[in-house]
């Protein structure tokens, strides 16, 4: 007899096969021939269950540019695993050809090149067309957003999440979870959270009082689709806390708590359901784990770290779903469940190519609602750009590059630290940054560009401790993200060192100098968790400066000597 | 350069998070654990310790101890300048030989659980807590 295992596995096999996963079928036919809309939906419906999974969306309504990472180092079990692996390495891994459109959605070799021909990708109206299509496949299919939705652009920052709100509504979800949500202040999220026509989950959402779960975020909802009965368990983002300002939500608590998710999952199952899905901002590495410590989950839909892949990744039983970021991929899951088993599935992951998919009229309508009222200010040309202007990359991109220096000419600083997020657009040579580009790469609620002094040694702690929440080996002690960017401050880093040696070399680039531990330097920075930071806002300071560089050059970025990778 | 008092002080909460090299279990912590344990054999697992991976404030971290029977839970911070946090004496009217509270971590560290269970013998659980400066979240 077929052990439930093994059918998943030979399930997956034989649709890669047959190139019924669906990825194989696009790349090839995309480099014979101009790509359509039919081919990116093209979807052999399968089993009784669909699910439809966007996250990390970062308030992006209008298609965008957006370039992978080129530099993604796995640590620990995790070293040369996907979501690890990139460029020509990730394309020879899932077989893509060079210059295909799968190329261009998932990696970043030619970037500017390949954006030149294939266009901007998401836009929540092109989105809209995708998941009305998989709704005409599959009308009860569910459709889950993993969050970091109401964060990120100039739009959602002025009207506090609302834009997003109302879009999101239109698109009609069924649940959603949360990260950057919280940084609109607990008043506010649980002003949105009350007026959702959807579910607001979160298992790991506690009261920080109690020390029990939060009343307004259910840990878990239960949806009867194709006549089976789904489970799908929240999981916000573990560090929620840590990572952003604790004190903008001190009311809530978060962590892994992988244990409660367990007895989750048994309460779901004790209940009867089928099939167990997990609706997770924990990020790809922490999902891999947990679903080794946790039974019984079928599917995690993964977010957080903005990983886009291909195929699912399996562990044990389940199956781990990366979505990307920026509204650039929607995934589509179909499920065969019967018996209370998921006993196959089917997976694509559907680029969004806002030049191939027809945006959908009336979501398009109600997008342009809401930026109409900051048009002007949105739409302001503040410089150009020679180069590729991009974020992703665990050390360094283009943009962070560009804010460092903002920061250091309009702080008068000698070192600048700028956070490593992963989210914010690319923009391509000979674009014009206009306001609503640097909203995109800073916008946020506690924007403010701090000047501080910080002796040699606290910048060493620094680097240490932000080093150590991104290469830690176990998982559990990441919070996702990339590395600290510096502006003026070179260094070495090796990532399979123990915590407090990672860091050697330090120097300040101005003068070549060692930095001296005992020494004061003045760094400018933004984005601190401390409350009561106080200085001008970043997306000032990046719109200064731009204005008196009128066009932007880019170099590549040497500062930085990584060992171990 | 100018400071403000804020900035002064917010620079003052950075540096008062500092962290150093975490501290694992040493020659006092196993003074500690002999002092408990009268010298017996203590065996690994056997306590549930549920603490966070990462503390989201170093000077309120929830922790829960529980070991079935249980007579005492003895608990542990291996990083602090103090180690002992608490012992918990569980009498035979006791409904669960579990306890929950906040401890206070100088420092990323072990926390330590050692049980004295119903049969007289020693079981034993670690759990790293990091304690981190945080900021720059993806």
């Amino acid at each position: 007899m077929i052990s439930r295992r093994d059918f998943l596995q030979v399930s997956m096999a034989a649709s890669a096969a047959l190139g019924a996963s669906g990825f194989g079928n696009w790349s090839r036919l995309a480099a014979q021939q101009a790509l359509t809309q039919d081919q990116l939906l093209e979807f052999d419906t399968f089993g009784n269950v669909s699910l439809i999974h966007v996250t990390d969306i970062h308030a992006q309504l209008k298609p965008i540019y957006f370039r992978e990472p080129s530099v993604n180092i796995g640590v620990g079990p995790n070293r040369g695993e996907v979501p690890h692996v990139t460029g020509a390495d990730f394309r020879r891994l899932y077989g893509i050809d060079d210059g295909s459109p799968s190329h261009y959605a998932l990696t970043s070799g030619d970037f500017a090149a390949l954006a030149q021909a294939y266009g901007r990708v998401g836009g929540m109206d092109r989105v809209a067309t995708v998941v009305n299509a998989i709704r005409a496949d599959r009308p009860d299919a569910l459709l889950l957003d993993g969050g970091d939705t109401w964060h990120g652009s100039y739009t959602c920052h002025h009207t506090q999440g609302q834009d997003m709100v109302n879009v999101m509504n239109a698109l009609k979800p069924d649940a959603m979870t949360f990260h950057w949500e919280f940084t609109l202040g607990q008043d506010r999220v649980r002003e949105l959270v009350e007026g959702l026509p959807f579910d607001a989950l979160g298992q790991n959402i506690f009261d920080a009082m109690w020390d029990e779960p939060a009343e307004r975020f259910k840990p878990y909802e239960f949806y009867e689709r194709g006549g089976v009965k789904i489970a799908v368990i929240g999981q916000a983002f573990p560090y929620l806390p840590i990572a952003n300002p604790g004190w903008m939500f001190p009311d809530y608590t978060f962590g892994i708590r992988d244990r409660h998710m367990q007895e989750m999952v048994d309460e779901v199952r004790a209940q009867g359901a089928e099939l167990v899905v997990c609706l997770s901002h924990n990020g790809f590495d922490v999902d891999k784990k947990m679903a080794g410590q946790v039974s019984g989950i079928d599917v995690i839909l993964t977010g957080h770290t903005h990983d886009a892949l291909p195929e699912p990744v399996l562990v044990g039983d389940t199956i781990l779903i990366a979505s990307g970021s920026n509204g650039k991929f929607v995934s589509r899951v179909d499920l065969d469940v019967r018996d209370g088993q998921m006993m196959g599935f089917r997976h694509k992951l559907i680029p969004i190519f806002s030049d191939v998919i027809a945006p959908d009229p009336e979501m398009t309508r109600l997008i342009d609602e809401q930026r109409a009222p900051y048009i002007d200010q949105l739409t302001e040309v503040i410089g150009e750009t020679e180069g590729t202007l991009y974020r992703r990359g665990n050390f360094n991109g283009t943009w962070d590059d560009l804010i460092c220096d903002a920061l250091m000419s309009e702080r008068d600083a000698q070192i600048a630290l700028s956070p490593g997020v992963r989210w914010g657009p690319s923009l391509i040579p000979g674009d014009k940054i206009t306001r609503e580009d640097i909203w995109n790469v800073t916008s946020m609620s506690y924007g403010e560009a701090y000047r501080n002094e910080m002796t040699g040694e606290f910048l060493k702690v620094v680097l240490e401790d932000v080093a150590d929440n991104i290469f830690n080996p176990d998982p559990y002690y990441q919070q996702g993200g990339d590395m600290v960017r510096t502006g003026g401050l070179g260094y070495r880093i090796d990532v399979r060192a123990e915590q407090g040696s990672r860091i050697s070399d330090m120097v300040l680039l101005e003068t070549g100098e060692p930095i001296d531990p005992a020494a004061t330097y003045v760094v400018a920075g933004w984005a601190s968790v401390n409350e009561g930071t106080e200085g001008p806002m970043i997306w000032d300071v990046v719109e200064n400066h731009i204005r008196q560089q009128g066009t932007i050059r880019t170099d590549v970025n040497t500062d930085v000597e990584v060992e171990g990778a | 350069m100018q400071f403000t008092r804020r900035e002064t002080l917010a620079l003052g909460a950075g540096a008062a998070l500092m962290t150093v090299l975490p501290y694992r279990a040493n020659a006092a912590v196993e003074d500690f654990v002999n002092e408990f344990t009268g010298g017996a054999e203590v065996a690994e697992g056997g306590v549930d310790l549920i603490a966070p991976e990462i503390a989201e404030n170093g000077n309120t971290v929830p922790i829960e101890v529980a070991a079935e029977g249980a007579s005492a839970i003895m608990v542990l911070a291996a990083g602090n300048p103090t180690p002992p946090v608490a012992t918990f004496n569980f009498g035979p009217l006791a409904g669960a030989s579990r306890a929950a509270t906040r401890i206070r971590l100088a420092q990323t560290q072990d926390v330590i659980a050692i049980a004295k269970l119903a049969d007289g013998s020693f079981a034993r659980t670690s759990s790293l807590v990091k304690v981190t400066i945080g900021g720059c979240g993806g």
